[in-house]
């Protein structure tokens, strides 16, 4: 096998990339009028003293209501793509380290084998201090799908599972789901090593 | 049913940053304690966003010529090209830039050190690459400026790029060094990569060819995104 090049290493966003990266109109991906279920994500992003990280930015990926990701490699021909739903949104934490993005309920999309993922977005995690991105998921609480999804399943400690659990949190329109980002301590996100 | 995805390459040690890195203090609050999950990419990680559809267009790759005036500074081109590990050109990604001006000062709120800002530099741009992973930027050196690391430190010139690549596992968000910046030794942003040749990745070359004749100076700069750990059955990436 052919040398492979090295790939270039991360740096950090530090705490003015919001002259480069941040677009508020990316926090919403319902902008089209994307079919599926309206949702808002709200929360915080923590550092390790508990303090709010008010230079941090978080990037969403998701499939559309069906399932699908809109991407090539995405072949499954029998969910239909939504021509309204990008997938993908963008949001920068405020001066108390809140977020809070528009979307709409991703589908199930399917794992490796023969498993199926439970509904779920990925989120990557910027911000000064961080050197490099950090990986996690956005799971919806409530669904019944979650006691099947592979990697849930793979984490056997409740409380670290909890962290990738998002929870109802009122009734707003569009509802509201609560989601914080805990970069180090008690109650730290699991990342993933993806 | 669809076939299992073909996995990303996972980097070899040193190659990346820890995200703990005590010389740089930011990290020590901001870095998790407990080690990643890893688990086996799935169409979750291999997916991502395409930006093919023209959301930049060649205006947004001059940041010369954003206002009514010329900016302050050395003119330069940097350009290069977005390949994966095999060498593959990465076609039709969005790469994003943002940088402080020629004194050093960034044009946002936060940046409060005492140099002054330039009405004619805003510091930002977009492109998405062409067919053989090909961009091209002008824009003005930026200059060092001082941070609050440690007492005196100095940030090494540089230019922030963020790159997307095919897949969310193929995000990139880096800086762009100049060769020769004496800076680059003192500064734990730059050096937190322990893999020396991974390091040299992140330092731009000067490139008579590409510099323009009472123009601008030209540097050359490829950005290599993770690449596949075996090829997938199906490599067409739609540009």
């Amino acid at each position: 096998m052919a040398a492979k090049l090295t790939p270039t290493p991360s740096q950090t966003v530090g705490p003015f990339f919001h002259i480069g990266l941040d677009r508020p109109e990316w926090g919403d991906l319902t902008r089209g009028n994307p079919t599926g279920e309206r949702i808002a994500i709200e929360g915080r992003v923590l550092d390790g003293d508990g303090a709010p990280v008010p230079d941090a930015m978080i990037e969403l990926w998701q499939a559309n209501a069906a399932g699908r990701y809109n991407h090539p490699e995405d072949r499954q021909e029998d969910k239909p793509l939504d021509p309204n739903f990008r997938g993908f949104g963008r949001v920068a934490t405020d001066a108390e380290g809140h977020f809070r993005v528009v979307t709409i309920k991703p589908g199930p999309v399917p794992g490796r084998g023969n498993a199926l993922q439970a509904p779920h977005i990925t989120l990557a995690v910027f911000a000064r201090g961080m050197l490099i991105h950090l990986y996690t998921r956005i799971y919806f609480a409530d669904d019944p799908r979650n006691a099947a999804d592979p990697l849930l399943s793979a984490i056997e400690d409740a409380a670290i599972r909890g962290t990738l659990l998002a929870r109802p949190a009122g009734a707003g329109n569009p509802p509201v789901w609560h989601f914080d980002i805990v970069l180090q301590g008690d109650n730290e996100t699991a990342f993933l090593d993806i | 049913m669809t076939s299992d995805p073909s996995p990303y390459t996972r980097p070899r040690p040193g190659t990346q940053p820890p995200t703990l890195y005590p010389a740089y203090q930011s990290t020590v609050k901001r870095s998790p304690k407990r080690a990643p999950i890893r688990f086996e990419h799935t169409l979750s990680e291999v997916t991502g966003p395409s930006f093919a559809d023209g959301w930049a267009g060649p205006e947004a790759a001059d940041l010369t010529r954003q206002h009514q005036g010329s900016p302050l500074g050395e003119r330069i081109i940097v350009q290069g090209r977005i390949l994966d590990e095999d060498g593959r050109p990465v076609p039709g990604t969005l790469i994003e830039l943002w940088q402080c001006n020629a004194a050093g000062r960034y044009h946002h709120p936060v940046d409060q050190h005492d140099a002054p800002l330039d009405p004619n530099f805003t510091g930002v741009g977009q492109i998405v690459t062409g067919a053989d992973g090909f961009y091209r930027f002008l824009t003005i050196k930026p200059g060092a400026y001082p941070w609050r690391n440690t007492p005196n430190a100095w940030r090494p010139a540089h230019i922030h790029f963020g790159v997307f690549g095919p897949g969310f596992a193929t995000r990139l968000v880096t800086q762009m060094y100049f060769p020769g910046d004496p800076l680059l030794a003192y500064d734990p942003i730059y050096q937190s990569t322990a893999d020396a040749a991974a390091r040299e990745r992140l330092i731009c070359a000067y490139d008579p060819e590409l510099s323009e004749a009472e123009w601008a100076l030209g540097y050359r700069f490829d950005m290599v995104l993770r690449g596949r750990a075996a090829t997938p059955a199906d490599p067409a990436r739609g540009a």
